[in-house]
């Protein structure tokens, strides 16, 4: 009971820490940027709601509302999906070194993506959001079916990695390639995208992704109690009452849908998706979905507004890709993952 | 929870069931049947097939043919809930749950009592801990599952299959890579469960003793068929057994359940004069330096006659009860004769035995 009551109290903390960072990440990133607002003057444009009061006023109310707000509220909601993405796959594979990003996922996604809007936008075609979300579902799933292909061969966790990987550096050359030869000037933005970035985005973009990733949401939290007897492996799972061949469809069906909303918004960002639940888990000391779920979710969120951050400022006025951030924060984490499995389990 | 008219009849059972792997039925026409409160267990060599029976009537695999029985209601028409409250399992695939406490590996047992979001109630975890209790693993509930050593892993699995509270549960080697206190203490558990609680249990063994000894049933696998079934005391017999594994080193005694590695060929070398036990660490030591010895008189009811039976080249015995004839006593004078040593392990002798003293002089003058 003690136990049990002690690991209540460590769940509370360790949300209200989160929440607490998370606030914080979202000051300090509306704060900040190649225009220098001061704290009175934010607090002046969320407060009022509109842009009356002087030019000056008008500017920075464009400047956190058209800009900063819906950037900062895509790399919460994008980054907490690929979280949870990334937990999934990891549930599903067991392998906790899985994640959209090197199991070739957000590459297969980002590679139908460039197909579909050179070919649409060559044709003078707009592309809308949930248009770009069906484009990357459609990559993703067909990078989740190599995938699945090769771990129905492969028991080995590192070599399904390496050819998750593999996929991912031959979707993301094809990508290269039509993107250099494609010449319509709209098409320059691709570049950007493709290499990730949560820059451009308007608030019609946040209001699709923020429908389609907490609808998902919700139905990845239906999921914890199988998710949770998944963790004892196919087998107990299977004894418990879960219908196997159903769950894993679920499964790879709502980290297919999260982790194709982000790389249709951002394009492809790496490692959050692997360093983010580990994090998480050492925060909570459990792996129990009910409370992992959500965690991951703000995880992500805060970890995304971090890297963000420095993708926008270090070397402002440039700015850096969202995914080179990512890694240098994330890589450690996979390469100390990796060593630690091998210890455990050789 | 026994004690109803099922008790008579079986709980589950199985009709032409064929199994095996992919589309080609691996073993065919497999017939068994279990009541509440017995064991069956299921014996054979490796790679006979036990797994595979098992892995499908808990449904990990398709059937291939047939029907599996539960409640005499055919087990395909249960959904996954339904039949997770009626039949447990503990597999040999070993499972890593990440930073998941004994408990809470033991409370996912009570998952298919939960609600949509599988959290436990007061009771579910009271069940825990009288899961936990029954298996003697309380001081385990706050360790992390996967620091535990294989014997305790073993025993906390166990407990999320009571803390299920099947009425069936279906166990694959569930004493393998157990020490003998480890495997004694599981199968205690086990047999208490299916006194106490009338629960059906269906299981394989390598062990062969512990099967005869545990077992109310036993059903014999082998290759592409069931070869035979019945009470433990019709199975466990020296030919069968040597026949179902093939065995050509070394023999089973099926009396005492014992093995024994093969004797020393050759014309034997030393003459052991044993019975009551004594025998036994001679025979042994002879057999492991590799020397080929004969055993004499022995009482066919006497401790050292099988062991002797299986290590000695030749082996004089005398029918149980009976006194030792002559026509014994000189064939094993002949034979102590032809040894080049005579070794005698008795420090005192009956009137039943008083050839056996006769044989110790003729050693003595003999050794001089």
């Amino acid at each position: 009971m003690t136990d049990r009551k002690r690991k209540f109290g460590t769940y509370i903390l360790s949300f209200a820490g989160l929440t607490v960072l998370l606030i914080f990440l979202l000051i300090l990133n509306i704060n900040s940027g190649s225009v220098s607002l001061s704290v009175s003057e934010i607090w002046a444009v969320l407060l009022r709601l509109n842009g009356a009061g002087g030019d000056n006023a008008e500017t920075a109310f464009r400047i956190v509302w058209d800009i900063r707000l819906p950037r900062i509220l895509a790399a919460m909601i994008l980054g907490g999906a690929l979280s949870v993405s990334g937990f999934l796959l990891q549930t599903f594979f067991a392998n906790p070194i899985a994640g959209p990003f090197v199991l070739g996922i957000s590459s297969g996604a980002k590679l139908v993506v460039s197909l579909v809007l050179i070919f649409l936008l060559g044709r003078g075609i707009f592309v809308g959001s949930a248009g770009m979300i069906l484009a990357a579902f459609a990559g993703a799933m067909i990078s989740m079916g190599f995938v699945l292909l090769i771990s129905g061969r492969v028991r080995s966790m590192s070599i399904l990695i390496i050819c998750g990987v593999m996929i991912s550096y031959i979707c993301s050359a094809v990508t290269d390639f039509v993107i250099t030869f494609a010449d319509d000037a709209g098409i320059v933005n691709l570049h950007n995208w493709s290499l990730g970035s949560f820059s451009g985005t308007s608030w019609e973009n946040v209001k699709v992704m923020a429908a389609a990733v907490f609808a998902t949401l919700f139905l990845v939290f239906l999921l914890a109690k199988p998710i949770g007897a998944y963790q004892l492996g196919e087998v107990y799972a299977r004894n418990m009452g879960v219908n196997i061949r159903r769950f894993r469809v679920q499964l790879v069906l709502l980290s297919s849908i999260l982790s194709a909303c982000v790389t249709a918004f951002a394009g492809p960002i790496s490692f959050v998706g692997i360093a983010v639940p580990h994090l998480i888990k050492c925060l909570f000391r459990t792996a129990k979905p009910l409370v992992l779920i959500p965690g991951c979710f703000l995880g992500g969120a805060a970890f995304c507004l971090f890297c963000d951050l420095i993708a926008r400022t270090v070397f402002a006025p440039t700015e850096l890709s969202i995914s080179s951030v990512t890694a240098v924060f994330g890589a450690p984490i996979v390469i100390y993952l990796m060593i630690r499995k091998n210890k455990t389990f050789a | 929870m026994a004690g109803d008219s099922l008790i008579s009849g079986d709980y589950i059972y199985t009709e032409h069931m064929a199994v095996g792997y992919g589309k080609t039925p691996l073993i065919r026409e497999i017939e068994l049947h279990v009541k509440r409160g017995e064991i069956v267990t299921l014996i054979g060599p490796n790679g006979a097939g036990k797994s595979t029976i098992l892995k499908s009537i808990i449904r990990q695999l398709d059937l291939l043919g047939g029907t599996v029985y539960l409640e005499q209601s055919p087990m395909q028409k249960l959904s996954e809930p339904q039949l997770a409250r009626k039949m447990a399992v503990l597999m040999t695939e070993r499972i890593h749950p990440e930073l998941m406490t004994c408990a809470e590996v033991v409370g996912c047992g009570r998952y298919p009592y939960t609600g949509r979001m599988g959290i436990l109630s007061r009771e579910d975890w009271k069940k825990v801990e009288e899961a936990m209790a029954l298996v003697h693993a309380e001081e385990l509930a706050d360790q992390e599952f996967s620091r535990l050593s294989d014997g305790q892993k073993q025993r906390i699995l166990l407990a999320r299959a009571i803390c299920q509270e099947p009425e069936v549960i279906v166990l694959d080697e569930p004493t393998s890579f157990l020490d003998i206190r480890h495997k004694l203490e599981l199968l205690t558990i086990l047999k208490d469960l299916v006194r106490r609680k009338g629960v059906a249990v269906l299981m394989s063994l390598h062990e062969l003793d512990l099967a005869q000894r545990l077992s109310d049933y036993v059903v014999c696998v082998n290759g592409d068929r069931i070869e035979r079934c019945g009470l433990p005391e019709a199975i466990f017999t020296s030919d069968y057994i040597t026949k179902l594994y093939g065995i050509t080193k070394g023999s089973y005694d099926g009396r005492s359940g014992a093995l024994e590695l093969e004797p020393v060929k050759g014309t034997p070398r030393i003459f052991v004069i044993g019975g009551n036990g004594s025998g036994i660490p001679v025979y042994r030591r002879l057999q492991r330096s590799g020397i080929p010895f004969a055993a004499g008189i022995l009482h066919e009811n006497d401790m050292d006659y099988p062991v002797a039976r299986a290590l000695a080249s030749e082996v004089i015995s005398e029918a149980a009860f009976e006194p030792i004839r002559e026509e014994t006593y000189q064939r094993a004078a002949a034979l102590l004769e032809s040894c080049g040593e005579v070794i005698c392990c008795l420090d005192r002798f009956g009137p039943f035995n008083e050839e056996n003293r006769r044989l110790a002089e003729l050693g003595r003058e003999k050794m001089k």
